[in-house]
């Protein structure tokens, strides 16, 4: 029986439909999860998908990480559960400081949507160990609010202690520079693109893994990263990890 | 504030009906529909924004019904007359697409005048059952060099981007044009597209004496009082602050929940009917659906919800608030409509009844009757006027097909001996109009819900049909600078080119949907220019076989730097059997063939090569045979189908030199630099003409060599001239000029003829005229041409 992955739909959620099919093409059994949930359902995983959670109006995520279903991903988080947050779900994961850092209107002040290159900085974690290579991987960015932002102290303490989980890359691979480069859509500090938790189960990014999935819509160089979390996923339920702290039963 | 001192020329001392905007022969018209009663204060305002232009179509009626509107053996199952035309594309699905206007509040707010514009045609969409899978949206400005142009640009991207973004639904094509015309009027025009589950389509009709008339969503406020009849049915002063109230304030968040609860209800089967409320809010859904229903309504005015207070009952009645949806419950399941809609955190309530006597009645809460008027007065027997139509007497008459037009031809003035055609070329590929979109488009979510398969920027966009390998392509495209010569051909030009690029796909064309932007229809030229754009519009649809599904008018574009150049919009949305068959317009490999279908007829006019030449437009513009558009659009169709084609792209905007610059660019890796070409050209008349001339009815295709005798015998088959032109990615040998050893992939199109100038020759060339440009050099100049041009940083 395939792993069930629960994806968290606030109002005002819109890529919930991109992380639904991106699982399904993992081999994943999707869950919604609504944001007056308290319960988890018994999911072996967690994906907080992009959009405008409440409408964003004030501050991306500001008002999601209030969410009964924040509350019970945190619980979710501290026991060990994999939770990966995508766009808005990077901004709502930072806000509710499950991740370090944060997510600040873009440098050049424009939302940005087009195809951008990210490389995983390791392969030996829980969202890209069935990536296979540090190559650079083809995906959708779609933001207002997406450049990474944290003082160099915490920057240096991040790369330190391989915490850097993706950067933008130039389409040959090469390092992306600051914001005067194309490559770098948003101005990211160090062109960080996505980032991990220091226990390597939560971790948040940027660009769109799960709408490159397929290769008729241009790039399935995104499978990689969604494949890893489910595996882990199915992995740590298999070992009767975080379903021992969530209120319904295993899938 | 009452309706007598609404805000219309309040120092005045017309009679109300005319403050309306209502005409002494339209108020004993409004007599006869009331049994010879005087109408009250209210009635008068609710009659004002009903009989809009905007809102009763009462100048092009009449025209409108002369459009073929399909049968059902093109599949259509909802065309004019309801919120959006549905198409079935088998499998028990069936796709919803419309185009409408938002050009009037957009010129006095355009953030909010675009984002509700978005938001309008979004809810035309889901009130039909269907999701919203697309935005295109076409947008029209004047000089992009002006800092008020370049203040409503931003203003109406930020619009539109902020709103699509939002709400999930990807914006994946459409049009930005600049042209003088535009000025001091500029026009935006959004197009969505939905999909549905056939069993799911729910029309805006209320069936069913005593089931409730239910109302959820935002509430009711005083913004975009008079929406419809002050600002979309009017000529235009500039910048008038007193208009900026009755611009509607958008609401994204508010659209996204609509659009889940809506679908919902519909899903579940707990509405009998739906509506959107649009232009003339409450007065116009409820007179709308009973009329469809021929019922009436009994509305009671204290419960409507509404976000302000001491509301006087016109505003109620007339207020255009954004995001909100009228449903026909029957009352056993109303208890789980209100379920659903507090769910999503919408405010919902019983605002009345649907009742057997076919009036529209407004009740006080004291039980006092405020207003009572036939739904059929407000809306399907609203007044026609008959206008005057017109010619302008100075109208030159387009060349009959096929027919050389002497005034046109020999006039070019280019190349001139010595004149660089490469430089012509690079001119036109960064120019306003012809350059890359991107700068304005990345503003746009053009990914979201996994479906897009070709985006913005290279032609027609194009989403896949999760679970099926079917695919839907879609283009929007208008020709105002032929318009402006020749109504007529105007519109059926850009019918045969919206239908065209989507055929060059591999796709079929399904339907029709269209937005008439016109001048003000009481100005006999004017109202000429719509009747012949609706006759091009019509020919056109005919000769292509594809139906009229639905559309906006928007009359009334003038400003005080006068009317814009006729432009009808057209939307097309066509059906790909297997989207593994899609055929791009970007060359795929070097060593192709590359075959030029059609030929080019004399005349510049129009074109945007004479834009840039100066050319005055009275030179003719091309001939369009729309039976030879049928048969180009047949031959490129069963050439995909036959998987003969490697790529395909029409000749338009700029010519056939645009036109393989665009293969060249938009070749292989979308991050490389492109695949050259080496072609050979034949001169005819001159080389003007045949490089930059926009004469319809041509295609660049390349195919492996082996497939070229098979397109030459399909070419014949369909009567059409078919020649070998060149070859994808080959060296520049044979052509020694200076720039030979430049390095790179080029573009290199040699001349020949007697129609050519030597211009090379004089050069040391053995050909007598060559152009020949780095791919470098014509990306740079396409890349950042529209940042330029805005004064945007070129990133």
């Amino acid at each position: 029986m395939s792993v069930r992955i629960g994806v968290v739909v606030f109002p005002g959620s819109n890529r919930d439909i991109d992380a639904v099919n991106a699982l399904e093409v993992a081999g994943a059994e999707p869950v919604t999860l609504w944001h007056e949930d308290v319960s988890l359902d018994g999911v072996a995983g967690i994906l907080v998908p992009g959009g405008f959670a409440y409408g964003d109006y004030l501050r991306a995520g500001v008002i999601a990480r209030f969410s009964p279903i924040v509350r019970a991903i945190r619980g979710f988080a501290d026991e060990g559960g994999p939770v990966l947050g995508i766009c808005n779900g990077f901004q709502v994961l930072t806000e509710a400081h499950l991740l370090p850092g944060a997510l600040l209107r873009n440098r050049g002040l424009r939302f940005v949507s087009r195809e951008v290159s990210i490389a995983p900085e390791r392969l030996d974690t829980a969202f890209t160990r069935a990536i296979g290579g540090r190559r650079p991987l083809r995906m959708p960015v779609a933001h207002g609010e997406g450049a990474y932002y944290a003082d160099e102290a915490t920057l240096d303490e991040l790369e330190g202690a391989g915490q850097v989980l993706f950067r933008y890359v130039r389409p040959d691979g090469s390092a992306a520079g600051g914001e005067e480069d194309r490559a770098n859509p948003n101005g990211s500090l160090r062109a960080i693109a996505g980032v991990l938790n220091t226990a390597g189960n939560v971790a948040g990014l940027m660009p769109h893994p799960e709408t490159a999935v397929e290769a008729v819509l241009g790039s399935d160089d995104g499978l990689g990263i969604i494949a890893s979390f489910v595996a882990s996923a199915a992995e740590l339920e298999r070992a009767g990890g975080p379903a021992l702290v969530t209120a319904g039963s295993p899938g | 504030m009452s309706v007598a001192e609404a805000p219309v020329a309040v120092e005045d001392q017309e009679p109300l009906h005319r403050r309306l905007g209502i005409t002494d022969d339209e108020l004993v018209a409004i007599r006869e529909r009331l049994a010879g009663r005087e109408p009250n204060e209210l009635e008068l305002a609710m009659f004002s924004v009903m009989w809009s232009e905007h809102c009763s179509y009462k100048s092009s009626r009449p025209l409108l019904r002369t459009l073929p509107t399909g049968t059902a053996e093109d599949g259509v199952v909802a065309g004019p007359g309801e919120n959006a035309g549905v198409i079935s594309i088998g499998d028990g699905l069936a796709v919803a697409f419309k185009i409408e206007s938002h050009n009037h509040p957009s010129a006095v707010e355009p953030t909010q005048g675009a984002a509700t514009g978005v938001g309008g045609i979004l809810r035309d969409i889901f009130t039909m059952g269907a999701r919203p899978v697309a935005v295109l949206d076409a947008l029209r400005f004047g000089d992009p060099g002006d800092p008020r142009t370049r203040h409503l640009v931003e203003g109406v991207v930020a619009g539109v981007g902020g709103y699509g973004n939002c709400v999930g639904v990807p914006t994946i094509g459409g049009e930005l044009v600049f042209d003088p015309s535009y000025q001091g009027n500029p026009l935006v025009n959004v197009m969505a597209i939905g999909l549905l589950e056939e069993r799911d389509l729910t029309l805006a009709a209320a069936p069913g004496v005593g089931n409730l008339v239910v109302l959820f969503g935002s509430t009711t406020g005083r913004d975009g009082i008079g929406g419809a009849s002050v600002l979309a049915s009017a000529t235009f002063a500039d910048d008038d602050p007193s208009k900026r109230p009755s611009v509607q304030v958008g609401d994204p968040f508010a659209e996204k929940l609509l659009i889940e609860a809506s679908l919902e209800l519909i899903r579940d089967r707990l509405v009998v009917g739906l509506q959107d409320l649009g232009a003339g809010g409450i007065t116009c859904a409820t007179s709308e659906t009973a009329d469809r229903a021929g019922t009436g309504m009994r509305i009671e005015l204290a419960a409507i919800p509404r976000r302000e207070p001491a509301m006087e009952p016109f505003e109620v009645l007339i207020s255009e608030s954004q995001e909100r949806m009228l449903a026909i419950v029957e009352p056993h399941r109303w208890d789980t409509v209100r379920a659903v809609c507090e769910r999503w955190g919408l405010p919902v309530a019983v605002i009345g009844r649907v009742t057997a006597d076919g009036d529209i009645a407004i009740v006080a809460e004291n039980g006092a009757e405020l207003a009572r008027i036939p739904a059929a007065a407000l809306t399907s027997d609203a007044i026609v006027h008959e206008r005057l139509a017109a010619a302008p007497v100075r109208r030159r008459h387009a060349p009959a097909p096929g027919a050389a037009d002497s005034a046109a031809s020999g006039t070019d003035g280019l190349p001139e001996r010595g004149m660089d055609p490469g430089a012509v070329l690079v001119a036109l590929l960064g120019s306003a109009n012809l350059a890359s979109r991107r700068a304005v488009y990345e503003q746009y979510d053009s990914s979201v819900q996994a479906n897009t398969v070709e985006g913005p920027g290279h032609g027609a966009s194009v989403i896949r049909i999760k679970g099926t390998t079917k695919a839907l392509v879609a283009t929007t495209d208008g020709n105002q600078a032929i318009g402006a010569i020749d109504p007529w051909l105007g519109a059926a030009m850009s019918v045969a080119e919206a239908t065209r690029n989507v055929a060059i796909t591999g796709a079929r064309p399904l339907g029709v949907t269209n937005c008439l932007n016109y001048g003000d229809p009481t100005r006999p030229e004017a109202f000429w220019q719509l009747t012949e754009g609706v006759r091009g519009l019509a020919d056109a649809c005919r000769a292509l076989g594809v139906p009229v599904t639905g559309g906006n008018v928007s009359l009334y574009n003038e400003s005080p730097a006068g009317a814009i150049a006729p432009t009808p919009e057209i939307g097309v949305v066509g059906l790909l059997e297997d989207v593994g068959t899609l055929v791009r317009p970007g060359w795929r490999r070097a060593g192709d063939r590359i075959l030029l279908v059609g030929e080019s007829t004399p005349g510049l006019a129009g074109s945007a090569y004479a834009a840039l030449a100066g050319l005055a437009a009275e030179d003719g513009p091309p001939s369009l045979d729309l039976d030879r558009e049928r048969r180009v659009q047949a031959f490129v169709r069963e050439a995909a189908e036959r998987g003969l084609l490697a790529s395909a792209q029409d000749v338009s905007g700029g010519g056939l030199a645009v036109a393989l610059a665009e293969c060249c660019l938009w070749a292989g890796d979308r991050h490389g630099p492109g695949i050259g070409a080496l072609v050979r050209l034949p001169v005819a008349s001159s080389p003007a003409v045949d490089l930059f001339g926009e004469s319809p009815s041509r295609l660049v295709v390349s195919a492996v060599p082996r497939h070229v005798p098979a397109l030459v015998l399909l070419a014949r088959h369909h009567g059409l001239p078919i020649r070998d032109i060149g070859e994808v990615g080959a060296p520049g040998s044979g052509v020694d000029d200076e720039s030979a050893d430049a390095p790179g992939p080029r573009l290199v199109v040699e001349l020949h003829g007697s129609g050519a100038t030597g211009a090379a020759e004089d050069r040391g060339s053995r050909v007598a005229d060559a152009l020949i440009v780095g791919l470098d050099e014509l990306r740079h100049a396409w890349d950042g041409g529209l940042a330029r041009a805005l004064g945007w940083e070129v990133r």
